[in-house]
């Protein structure tokens, strides 16, 4: 049997952790871009009071790695009595550190924004929430579609470290099918090539929703 | 924690420093020669540096640790965990530096150029003397970035063993059983590297802006 037959042996333990990998992404990144709304809706301005606690939060999530979170969410929260397992930890860790990077990349496409529309959404009477969700968001996201889709591909990546805190994902299966069969090289080949693929996929997801946005005239600002 | 443990968390804060450091030095320089190649547009190297990039900036750091540190000694080559390390972070980072001095390249003004030939210079001479000392202030603030990326992802050399300021707090918690306060000292330290990086970004971003070109 050569070795590539020995990894369409073992495909199963690849595609249960691809999906996984593709679940923990998709769950995470979602929850992400949730609490990056959330925060940005927060520092539009109602509660001057959350802007100095949030900024906090945004600037520690960026001076910290990601590995580091998830430590303390895994090894760190055990000590107040709240067990997470691996897999809910790692989603967690994701979220909330991702959420502080797609609020920050919002925040500064929010400041390039021109006045002129929001004081014209007030004058013809949109509540601040209304406006925020029709106006506002839509056209920050179609803005910031470039960066945003690259701090995608960081959380895909950052989807790897999770195996350090015992999450079965891709690299968990590479790394246990080489450990079983002693292959290693063939068994990363795949994985790598399917972190290239989803993050080619995403790429050109990207090029899609640009197409879109010039369609809908989000470049005419 | 007591003196013990926090040598030993200075400790792998130094093997951080130094593994990132070692890292970003060769990346530098590589991601430069790198743009430099792609420059003159050779048919078969630019479709692999192209592919290069491509793969290096889709493959996690772990992944890419743990490729490196398994399939080079089914080649035959016998490394230490460092130089595996090394490695794995210089690999990354050189793809991101490429590009980084690429969009330099490309932004530079023709004018200058020109003139610089026109004056009588070879391509070589106005690349050192011209080229260069400009484009180092303005993709500074990029690189500078990139460095602070790096030293976000290299708690990824942990998967293979090496100790570094991540790893070292298991070792401190599986003496003491208190895991929070090591992670807690590791997470100040690690925001204490970044957030000088952070500042001499800012710096050179002032930098670059008042010499704006």
């Amino acid at each position: 049997m050569t070795n590539w037959e020995i990894i369409w042996e073992a495909r199963g333990l690849f595609l249960q952790g691809f999906l996984n990998t593709l679940v923990i992404f998709a769950l995470s990144t979602a929850a992400a871009f949730l609490i990056g709304c959330g925060v940005l809706y927060l520092l539009e301005g109602s509660r001057p009071r959350l802007r100095v606690p949030l900024r906090i939060y945004i600037d520690v999530m960026r001076m910290l790695p990601f590995l580091i979170l998830a430590y303390l969410l895994y090894y760190g929260l055990p000590t107040f009595g709240i067990r997470l397992d691996a897999w809910w930890a790692g989603v967690g860790a994701l979220a909330a550190y991702h959420g502080a990077y797609f609020a920050e990349i919002l925040r500064g496409s929010r400041v390039s924004l021109p006045p002129g529309q929001v004081e014209a959404a007030y004058a013809h009477g949109f509540t601040t929430s209304r406006m925020f969700l029709r106006l506002i968001l839509p056209q920050l996201v179609m803005q910031s579609r470039p960066l945003l889709g690259n701090q995608l591909v960081i959380a895909l990546k950052d989807t790897a470290f999770l195996v350090i805190i015992t999450v079965n994902e891709l690299t968990w299966a590479a790394n246990s099918v080489s450990a079983t069969y002693f292959i290693p090289t063939e068994a990363f080949v795949v994985v790598i090539g399917c972190y290239w693929l989803v993050s080619i996929v995403m790429e050109v997801a990207i090029k899609q929703a640009g197409r879109f946005g010039t369609k809908r005239g989000f470049d005419n600002v | 924690m007591d003196a013990n443990a926090w040598s030993m968390l200075l400790e792998g804060a130094w093997t951080t420093l130094w593994i990132s450091a070692v890292s970003i030095a060769i990346g530098v320089t590589a991601g430069l020669a790198i743009a430099l190649i792609r420059l003159a547009r050779l048919p078969v190297i630019e479709q692999l540096l192209v592919t290069y990039i491509s793969l290096a900036r889709a493959t996690p750091l772990v992944t890419l640790t743990l490729f490196i540190f398994l399939t080079l000694p089914t080649f035959g080559i016998n490394m230490d965990r460092s130089v595996a390390g090394i490695m794995a972070l210089t690999l990354n980072t050189t793809a991101f530096n490429a590009e980084i001095w690429r969009a330099a390249f490309q932004n530079f003004s023709r004018d200058q150029r020109e003139a610089a030939l026109a004056c009588g210079m070879t391509p070589t001479v106005c690349f050192r003397r011209i080229m260069l000392p400009q484009m180092v202030i303005t993709s500074l603030p990029g690189l500078v970035n990139e460095m602070s990326f790096l030293i976000k992802g290299s708690p990824a050399i942990a998967v293979i063993g090496i100790v570094d300021l991540t790893r070292v707090t298991n070792r401190i918690s599986a003496v003491t059983y208190e895991p929070l306060p090591p992670i807690l000292a590791a997470a100040a330290l690690y925001m204490a590297i970044i957030g000088c990086l952070v500042w001499t970004q800012r710096i050179a971003e002032r930098k670059a802006n008042r010499l704006a070109m």
